[in-house]
């Protein structure tokens, strides 16, 4: 009966690809020179090494390799991107253009320039999936808006946002287009011509890399795009950057971009009727089960589902020992705050408590999703029998009609 | 986070699940919470009217692992105890007997006020009824 856990948590990060562990433990161990070394054989291997991460990454995403500036992770490069071009272009304008769906990464670096006087941000609402309008964003342009910045893919619901279109946009009006594509990149196509972007976050740990690496992209022409260094010091990175470069980490990422875009197509085929399995799993054994985010529009990896009656933290309760999944209910948050993105999509908070991320990845089997789709039923219907909000509702009762006590 | 021990045995092995009979007198019913703030707890007393005493209790609740914890917890609590007795359990002996953390002391709370609600709700009926003959 005791079998391994199953990971289905590949939002919030993914197991390293044992082919990217390979690639990266020599610069662990005897390849340890600074890639900053110019003048022994120790620095030009790392030297080396970094040089081929980036163009790893550059392939991947249509950029070319000195565009690729690294950084610890997504939240470095979001804050990088966004503070560095507000000070920047200070004197061109003011004004930020963002969504109220964005990662806190995002959200908490335009607040920060917002209580510093540097920006004026317009938070822009999303539809019932979760996606911005281009006709919102196009009115929310002022002559002294600066930069647009906004997801590839959402990390709660995994809906992709109108890109190109945005980017077509941002484009025409001369305005720079951030992308966070953290949770884009190596699961979908991303090619930054194409998607006119300026500047785009990414993070190894989310496409089988390792922790605590991520790079920015820069656009170096058509326009080339300047940064006010976030990091000072020796002028990594041209000056953008400041701080020895993390070889062994780079080399993971480099290595992790390559077999993404390898895979990527077969992957995402996969990934999408695993997905539609688990899916129909559930639903067939189950009732009153809401699919939250688009039904198309997301990545293939993700499935979010609100289950009505049963609250997140108490379902995760429940499989926590054999299937990690994670939760929008405010129970499983420190704050107690149901998730502002399920909330900004429409989605009542009752809905929002209920609600479970499903992150499929490239480890999971039909096997995984088979036996995930057994226990989730079984735990539901257990826990639907101890609902009192279930009761209810099987008793014709309209919990929107209830005066709830509290 | 991590779970208490007991926490966990309540959880899997919730003591006293279900809802009395509609046809069933002298039974208090307390609803507390709301769907919207992710918790709502009902709990049943059964209730000797000569006595006072508490013979019977039930609980569905819809919340965390704590908060069906704790109103597991509390219909062994009121088992056997009289009205009055059961209207002085406080919250902290929930806490203490379930080990919740700080964030989870709202869950006990709730079950605390359920019980209340459900002895407010047996009470009412008591004079409807005496009203009514
Ligand atoms: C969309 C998005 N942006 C930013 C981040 C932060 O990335 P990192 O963990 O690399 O700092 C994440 C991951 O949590 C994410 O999903
Ligand atoms: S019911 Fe939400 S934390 Fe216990």
């Amino acid at each position: 009966m005791e079998r391994d856990p199953i990971y289905m948590d590949n939002q919030a990060t993914t197991p390293v690809d044992p082919r990217v562990i390979e690639a990266m433990v020599p610069f662990l161990g005897e390849i340890y020179g600074n890639a900053a070394s110019r003048n022994h054989a120790f620095g030009w291997a790392a030297e080396e090494a970094v040089d081929r991460g980036r163009s790893q990454i550059a392939d991947l995403v249509g950029a070319r390799p000195k565009e690729i500036i690294f950084t610890s992770g997504a939240t470095e490069s979001d804050n990088l991107a966004i503070k560095g071009v507000a000070e920047f272009y200070a004197d061109r304008g003011n004004h930020i253009i963002t969504a109220v769906t964005e990662h806190k990464a995002v959200l908490d670096t335009c607040q920060a320039l917002e209580r510093a006087n540097i920006a004026e941000v317009t938070y822009l609402p999303v539809d019932q999936y979760g996606r911005v309008d281009v006709d919102d964003v196009k009115k929310a342009i002022r002559d002294e808006t600066i930069l647009i910045s906004l997801m590839y893919a959402n990390n709660e619901i995994g809906t992709l946002h109108p890109i190109r279109e945005i980017g077509k946009l941002t484009k025409e009006r001369g305005i720079l287009f951030h992308c966070d594509a953290t949770q884009g990149v190596g699961k979908i196509p991303v090619n930054v011509d194409e998607d006119s972007i300026d500047l785009m976050s990414m993070s190894a740990h989310k496409m089988y890399g390792p922790k605590g690496c991520g790079a920015l992209y820069v656009r170096s022409r058509g326009p080339r795009v300047r940064l006010r260094a976030q990091m000072h010091g020796g002028g990594h990175e041209r000056g953008m950057r400041s701080g020895t470069l993390n070889v062994a980490g780079i080399v993971g990422f480099g290595k992790a971009c390559e077999l993404c875009g390898q895979e990527l197509e077969a992957e995402a085929g996969r990934l999408i009727a695993l997905r539609q399995k688990l899916y129909n799993g559930l639903t067939e054994n189950l009732e009153d089960v809401y699919l939250n985010g688009h039904p198309t529009e997301r990545i293939p990896g993700n499935l979010n589902l609100s289950f009505s009656y049963v609250e997140g933290e108490s379902f995760l309760m429940g499989l926590n020992r054999e299937i990690a999944l994670s939760s929008g209910s405010a129970c499983t948050s420190a704050t107690l705050e149901p998730s502002y993105v399920l909330k900004a999509l429409g989605v009542g908070e009752e809905l929002a408590h209920t609600s479970i991320r499903f992150g499929l990845g490239r480890f999971n089997t039909e096997e995984d999703v088979d036996y995930v789709v057994k226990r989730v039923s079984e735990v539901v219907i257990r826990l639907r029998e101890m609902s009192p909000l279930y009761e209810m509702a099987k008793a014709g009762i309209d919990l929107k009609s209830v005066q709830w006590k509290t | 986070m991590a779970y208490t021990e007991r926490v966990i045995e309540h959880y899997e092995r919730p003591r006293n699940v279900g809802s009395f009979g509609s046809e069933e007198a002298h039974v208090g019913t307390g609803v507390v919470g709301a769907p919207e703030c992710g918790d709502v707890m009902k709990l049943q007393l059964k209730i000797n009217p000569q006595t006072e005493v508490i013979e019977d209790a039930k609980f569905k609740t819809f919340g965390c692992g704590s908060a069906i914890a704790s109103s597991s917890y509390v219909t062994e609590l009121v088992k056997g105890k009289t009205v009055a007795e059961a209207g002085e359990i406080k919250n902290t002996q929930i806490v203490e007997e379930l080990a919740l953390p700080p964030v989870k002391i709202h869950c006990s709370v709730l079950a605390e006020d359920a019980i209340k609600a459900a002895v407010a709700d047996w009470r009412g009926q008591g004079t409807t009824k005496k009203d009514a003959a």
